[in-house]
């Protein structure tokens, strides 16, 4: 779009009919149109929020009504749950390790893709493809038996004289392969990167070229300044994600060996459906709640000093 | 310089070809793994001695009962389902969020944004609890119907980004030929967002087709489970037959792979061509 190539007495005009539009306020017609998302916020966000909220202080376990029991759930999970302090560690290292990782994972493979080459889209396709079909019940299942004592994995290992160890029956070693996994799957946090990459202008480029710049130069002080805002969106959406990852953790080692993968996700789906506690799957739920909303918090805060808009220059933002 | 940059190009190539070929190499090897037996499974060699088609033809029968057409088919109308909704009614909400100018709208918009970080686990509980009091325990309304809402917050904030970068002179255009909102959404805006629905409609799809934890808790009768389920019984079991397993697993891959290969360069472009932000 040429938002420079707009002369004057068009831009007033625009004004103008903005503020015609303006004046002329279309409520019903909005209304209407936004009503199928307002309708399930209304019925499976906001309502269910308030009841969770409200089966925080409760048990209940389906069967009969909900009974108050004040802050008996909060206290029970600070203080007596073993479980609990286990799956949030588990849940932490696996964020801490896994986000970063993916980020830095799929930021290489997008600047190794953003490149006019012959043959790209055979590149693209050979390397996107199997992480496309990573988060799918089939793939936990390959990774199973790849990471397995006799599994591939360690078939490549021997090749270089290398003894494995069963990677998820090993209590030190299953999460890291759940990290792994997780960063195999870099696929639609790639396609964001490859799509930020694409919007850069190539005259930054060209003219840091003519200033001398180096590679590493160009990356720092263009692509990632550039670049920081689809990686805020990417890291934001990346940490709320990893603390609800699920289904490698269920498929692959269930949790153990010794609850070494005991995700809380996979912790509060124990509760809820398989004990039926579901005012203390409520609470849990509403302490995830509280951690993920502190941590992006933190982060649109900090994001002020590294997140770089383009203000100026054409591009509205 | 010219020197220069050929070696460069060379190496660009040469570092792509290793790691294509180290992404691929696992899918080979499943593909090759898939036809051994049990015990051949730990030797190195990629290809079995004798490949054992039964892996596939076993496999594919479930169980007495039923087959894996039977969870294909289940699986597949779901996402007929979801497609439909989510392209359908992500394309009517966005446009009015981009274009119609009604009380609260930034509100609003802001906390759509808002609900993309919500942790599913908060909403989950209630939503079991009312769909177990309408009685929709295992069928697949749960599944479905919350694409009829909007298809998810995510898709809804790329359409709008993306009719927004659709120039206003074309409704303004046929505004003055008479067109009412619904005529100039219908006529003017879901034309020209095209690309954009289906990439909605892909992701849609990959997405319903790994949401495993909403699959395993509202279904469980057998004859209403997906390929998921079916494979997570093959997993379950207590001597898992990993031929049979890793020969379905490929099998309920393909629905994804076909798509990507139909419609490959919407994956990339219909993401860049919105002008994603954050």
């Amino acid at each position: 779009m040429k938002a420079e190539a707009v002369n004057k007495p068009a831009a007033v005009k625009l004004r103008l009919t903005k503020k015609l539009k303006r004046s002329n306020n279309n409520n019903l017609a909005g209304y209407i149109f936004i009503s199928p998302w307002l309708l399930g916020f209304l019925l499976l966000t906001v309502w269910p929020i308030i009841q969770s909220f409200y089966l925080s202080f409760t048990e209940y376990s389906l069967l009969e009504a909900p009974t108050w029991t004040g802050t008996q759930n909060y206290v029970n999970i600070f203080k007596n749950d073993t479980d609990f302090t286990t799956s949030l560690k588990v849940t932490f290292i696996f964020v801490l390790f896994s986000v970063p990782l993916k980020l830095f994972f799929s930021l290489m493979v997008a600047m190794m893709l953003n490149k006019n080459l012959k043959g790209m889209n055979l590149y693209r396709t050979a390397i996107y493809f199997p992480s496309l079909i990573g988060g799918s019940v089939a793939v936990a299942a390959l990774w199973r038996n790849m990471f397995s004592l006799n599994g591939y994995f360690n078939q490549v290992l021997a090749w270089f004289g290398i003894e494995g160890v069963g990677w998820i029956t090993n209590p030190d070693t299953s999460l890291g392969t759940l990290i792994l996994l997780n960063t195999w799957q870099f696929g639609s946090t790639m396609v964001i990167f490859l799509a930020g990459l694409k919007q850069i202008p190539n005259e930054l480029y060209e003219s840091a070229s003519v200033d001398g710049a180096s590679k590493i130069r160009k990356f720092f002080h263009i692509t990632l300044p550039m670049l920081s805002p689809v990686m805020f969106f990417n890291l934001v959406l990346g940490i709320i994600g990893s603390f609800q990852m699920f289904t490698a953790a269920s498929i692959i080692t269930q949790g153990g060996p010794i609850n070494s993968t005991y995700m809380y996700a996979l912790f509060l789906y124990d509760k809820a459906f398989k004990h039926y506690q579901m005012g203390y799957a409520s609470a849990l739920a509403w302490i995830l709640l509280v951690i993920v909303a502190l941590i992006t918090a933190i982060n649109f805060l900090v994001s002020r000093y590294w997140v770089f808009y383009e203000t100026d220059g054409g591009k509205q933002k | 310089m010219n020197n220069a940059l050929r070696s460069n190009k060379f190496t660009s190539h040469l570092l792509l070809i290793v790691f294509s070929l180290l992404m691929l190499y696992p899918v080979i090897w499943w593909v090759g793994a898939s036809l051994k037996t049990t015990a051949e499974m730990s030797s190195p060699s990629i290809w079995p001695s004798t490949p054992i088609w039964e892996n596939y033809t076993q496999g594919w029968q479930f169980s007495p009962e039923f087959t894996f057409a039977r969870f294909f088919g289940n699986t597949l109308l779901m996402e007929f389902w979801n497609v439909l909704g989510g392209v359908v009614t992500s394309a009517i909400v966005a446009y009015g969020f981009a274009r119609l100018n009604f009380k609260f709208r930034g509100v609003l918009f802001s906390i759509l944004l808002l609900t993309m970080m919500l942790p599913g686990q908060v909403t989950i509980v209630p939503q079991y609890i009312l769909y177990n009091k309408l009685q929709f325990m295992d069928s697949y309304v749960p599944l479905i119907l919350p694409h009829f809402f909007g298809g998810g917050a995510f898709f809804i904030f790329l359409l709008v980004q993306f009719i927004r970068g659709i120039p206003r002179e074309l409704d303004e255009a046929a505004k003055i030929d008479g067109a009412s909102v619904y005529g100039i959404f219908y006529r003017i805006v879901l034309p020209l967002i095209k690309p954009a629905l289906v990439t909605v409609a892909i992701f849609t799809f990959i997405w319903s087709w790994d949401d495993y934890f909403a699959q395993v808790l509202y279904l469980n009768s057998v004859g209403n489970f997906t390929v998921n389920l079916a494979l997570r019984m093959y997993v379950d079991q207590f001597e898992v037959q990993w031929g049979k397993l890793l020969a379905m697993s490929l099998v309920s891959v393909m629905p994804s792979v076909v798509l990507f290969f139909f419609a490959q360069k919407h994956f990339v472009e219909g993401i860049a061509t919105t002008g994603l932000k954050g």
